[in-house]
């Protein structure tokens, strides 16, 4: 018989601890697959968030760090620095990459560090139970904006793509969504990008994904994608901002 | 190296360098940027990797990213950036990982001032950051020694897998002396934990380096774990210098700048027929309170003399445990004791007052 669909060597036999609708399962198997067909085990280490991917290190299947909230982008500054040779990427949320560690994505971008970055942007803190992300809309209900995001009360939310692709260092900046096959399809062809950009010895690569949080936002996995088409993709406008 | 007049900072930075350290991550901060500056220069004529970080908290990081990733690396700052750098040691403690962190000690609170004090004792010999978690600190009384300790810090950081610190006062890092470089040779070390890249069959386990243990039962095992390691670090690694103690009456006990100041004030008074002596901890974590205790049996005061409010004497207090009094006395915000003041502590005590 032959095989149509395996576990890329990326990801470990583990399930994944996301919740029913969550799309990061499709991301980490998006990001396992690019990995899988581009590079051995041995050639990549990848560091892990704080947030609710923070168990990313029990699902893909190579060398990994967990990295305090924030800093993955120095954690791997410092891997990429000591290993020049291997493929370093981090996995981050938006609180992560976009709140409490503004400064470190920012000036590894700047630095132009050799890295891969996956920034997974669905506008809410999943892990600690749905309260508002740096990334969360105008409008939008969470157990810390509990009236409602308004710009004067809890401030503007942060486009990061078009914030980086500002700056001279990063080679690649890209935003895809996973909402639907078409977009799932060409968001595994942007991470394969991303990616060659730094085996090419390019500069930093950053891969921003829209994604859901059914749980935390109150809709149903189907009505969550539909707000990721609907609602997410007009302020957070897909395509890539930077390619050198 | 022949023997050549240099600043602390700029023989901590070279020590490091001559033991192997090749990866370097900091931030400038008053009184210890000669450090970085020196690294700047000095790491890529040897093939080592220098980054000025964008704060302290991204240079810890980066320490935590090439320790894991089986190098010998390091960071300096001074108080209000070690402060920063303290989330990053609780995780580095947590993930159990090799590294050396210098603090060349300012005054504070706060921004404090620029000139040398000894006030984050407590910072330094408690872990620091969160958590149940200890780490080696090293406190120079020299230039010359806080060569050699650079050089020990790395050696007892790779042997036990723990950050370890040395914890100068801004004088160390700010004067120069004479010093000889040591002849390096590393310790044997075993670094298979690190992440080097891993394929399944390649012979080890794939590295996690992480502190994250969700579960309870798991996070007090690793506690447990580096609980025996401390016990290990403070049966082995305890250091201390004696002056003057076999007869002695009276000890001050000061580390750092301070232990140089009390020797004078010690000497002082021996000329004066007061049989006082000096203890000085090297390692100020593990303290050397067995030393103190056994001294204290023998002794009729003890002086403890710092460059703060008072934070090394509650070590003092605990190792004398009530066999003899102990007296405090310090100067703190950046000043300096004066041999005249130490000496004054010191008869005044013998005089009962």
């Amino acid at each position: 018989m032959a095989t149509v669909f395996e576990r890329p060597k990326f990801l470990t036999d583990t399930p994944f601890h996301y919740c029913p609708g969550c799309t990061h399962g499709i991301i980490h198997r998006l990001v396992a697959e690019v990995l899988s067909e581009k590079f051995n085990q041995e050639d990549v280490i990848g560091v892990a968030p704080v947030g609710c991917a923070v168990f990313a290190y029990n699902y893909f299947n190579c060398d990994m760090y967990e990295a305090a909230h924030g800093r993955a982008p120095a954690v791997a500054t410092g891997a990429k620095r000591v290993h020049p040779d291997k493929i370093v990427f981090t996995y981050q949320g938006d609180g992560d990459l976009a709140s409490i560690g503004t400064a470190e994505i920012v000036h590894a971008a700047t630095r132009g560090e050799k890295i891969t970055v996956i920034f997974i942007n669905n506008g809410i803190y999943g892990m600690t139970g749905g309260q508002m992300a740096p990334t969360t809309l105008i409008g939008e209900k969470t157990t810390t904006s509990p009236y409602g995001r308004t710009a004067e009360r809890n401030g503007n939310p942060i486009r990061i793509c078009e914030m980086l692709s500002t700056l001279d260092g990063p080679s690649y900046i890209a935003r895809v969504s996973v909402h639907d096959v078409k977009n799932v399809l060409n968001a595994k062809k942007v991470i394969a990008t991303a990616f060659e950009h730094q085996a090419e010895g390019k500069g930093l690569s950053l891969v921003e994904v829209l994604s859901t949080c059914p749980t935390n936002w109150g809709r149903s996995p189907q009505e969550a994608l539909k707000f990721v088409a609907e609602r997410m993709i007009p302020e957070y406008p897909l395509g890539v901002f930077k390619e050198v | 190296m022949n023997r050549q007049m240099m600043k602390g900072n700029e023989a901590i930075a070279e020590a490091a360098v001559q033991a192997g350290c090749r990866y370097y991550f900091g931030y400038p901060i008053t009184p210890q940027s000669e450090i970085p500056e020196y690294m700047s220069k000095r790491l890529p004529e040897v093939g080592g990797t220098f980054i000025q970080a964008e704060s302290e908290i991204a240079a810890i990081n980066m320490v935590y990213g090439a320790a894991g990733a089986g190098a010998r690396a390091m960071t300096s700052s001074s108080s209000p950036g070690v402060s920063l750098k303290q989330e990053g040691i609780s995780y580095i403690a947590g993930a159990e990982l090799p590294c050396l962190i210098v603090n060349i000690v300012r005054g504070g609170p706060g921004l404090g001032s620029i000139q040398p004090a000894q006030s984050d004792y407590y910072q330094a010999t408690r872990g620091g950051g969160h958590g149940d978690y200890r780490l080696p600190v090293f406190a120079p009384a020299s230039v010359q020694e806080a060569v050699e300790l650079t050089m020990k810090a790395f050696d007892v950081a790779d042997r036990y897998r723990t950050p370890t610190m040395l914890l100068g006062d801004g004088a160390i890092g700010q004067m120069m002396e004479p010093v000889t470089m040591p002849e390096y040779k590393p310790a044997e070390t075993d670094k298979s934990w690190a992440a080097t890249g891993w394929r399944e069959g390649c012979g080890r386990e794939r590295a996690i380096i992480n502190s994250l243990y969700i579960e309870p039962d798991r996070l007090e095992a690793l506690v447990r774990k580096l609980e025996a390691k401390y016990k290990a670090i403070a049966e082995n690694e305890t250091m201390v210098d004696l002056q003057y103690m076999d007869d002695a009456e009276y000890a001050v006990v000061a580390y750092g700048t301070t232990a140089r100041i009390a020797l004078t004030a010690v000497r002082n008074a021996r000329k004066q027929g007061v049989k006082a002596g000096l203890i000085r901890p090297i390692t100020v974590w593990p303290f050397p309170e067995k030393v103190i205790c056994d001294a204290a049996s023998r002794l009729k005061g003890v002086l403890t003399v710092e460059m703060s409010l008072g934070q090394m004497v509650d070590d003092v207090r605990l190792a004398v445990n009530g066999q003899c009094p102990v007296r405090f006395f310090g100067r703190t915000g950046g000043m300096i004791p004066g041999v005249r003041e130490v000496y004054d502590q010191l008869m005044s005590m013998k005089e009962g007052l």
